[in-house]
């Protein structure tokens, strides 16, 4: 009787792991897209349906809600809403690029991927500053 | 190619069977969709949001009665709505792998975003057209 064949190394599916996301960008930013969405989804039309359905409901709610965006944890929930919503905007006109047939190469997907991380922080920086000149 | 018995063909037995059938018009709707709040979504921030930084429920009021804001408005939430709810579909038919949860999880995603979409167009009408 032949003895059995040696255990053999496997080969491993692929697991989040082995992306090395802290080395490589591309991913990164792929998955990245997908969570913002999901924020700007699941908690960012919360602050919509609140401060609109607030303005609807009166006065009093309406200043109840302007009081609590207005709090320092308020301006920061708040910061992090423009940043999310800025890089799925950002990162959208990319995949419509691509959809376009345009930038589908290794080059193109880095170049677009600073442009759009570029976007962001330029979108950003103009939405507060803009926006702190208005309250100050 | 051909299996079994009968006269139709493979495709036509298919045909009905498997995905919905949608996913052609699930793409474009998307994309449309994405197109759409990308000025809509600059319009909400930089327009609405910012432009009323620290008014009170009356001058909001006074905003939203402007037609073309209650406009805007109108087309940013239900965009946006339904960019989200396409979007998380997809999201919970890759990650939600039981039949039965998948599919609950897809039509409560449809109904947060059909209740959420009426409830802002209904307090903006609310603002605009509200004595």
């Amino acid at each position: 009787m032949p003895s059995p064949l040696p255990p053999r190394e496997r080969p491993l599916s692929p697991h989040l792991q082995v992306y090395q996301l802290y080395r490589k960008i591309a991913p990164l930013l792929s998955i990245l897209h997908r969570l913002t969405g999901v924020a700007l989804y699941v908690l960012g039309t919360l602050f919509v349906i609140a401060w609109l359905g607030a303005a609807a409901y009166g006065p009093g709610a309406f200043a109840t809600v302007q009081w609590v965006f207005a709090t320092p944890l308020g301006y920061l929930v708040l910061f992090g809403w423009t940043v999310v919503l800025f890089y799925h905007l950002a990162n959208g006109v990319r995949h419509l690029t691509w959809d376009s047939g345009r930038c589908v190469t290794n080059e193109g997907v880095r170049s677009t991927g600073i442009t759009m991380l570029a976007m962001v922080l330029g979108l950003t920086v103009a939405a507060w500053a803009v926006g702190l000149m208005m309250v100050a | 190619m051909k299996t079994g018995t009968g006269m139709r063909s493979a495709l036509g037995r298919a045909r009905g069977l498997g995905a919905a059938g949608g996913a052609a018009h699930h793409w474009t709707s998307q994309r449309f969709s994405a197109v759409a709040l990308v000025p809509l979504g600059l319009w909400f921030v930089f327009g609405a949001v910012i432009g009323n930084l620290g008014a009170d429920q009356e001058a909001i009021r006074a905003w939203m009665a402007s037609p073309l804001n209650a406009t805007l408005m109108i087309l940013f939430v239900v965009s946006a709505f339904q960019h989200g709810a396409l979007g998380l579909q997809v999201v919970l038919e890759d990650y939600v792998h039981g039949a039965a949860a998948k599919n609950v999880a897809v039509m409560a995603n449809k109904m947060f975003a059909a209740a959420g979409a009426l409830f802002c167009v209904v307090c903006v009408l609310t603002l605009a057209l509200g004595g």
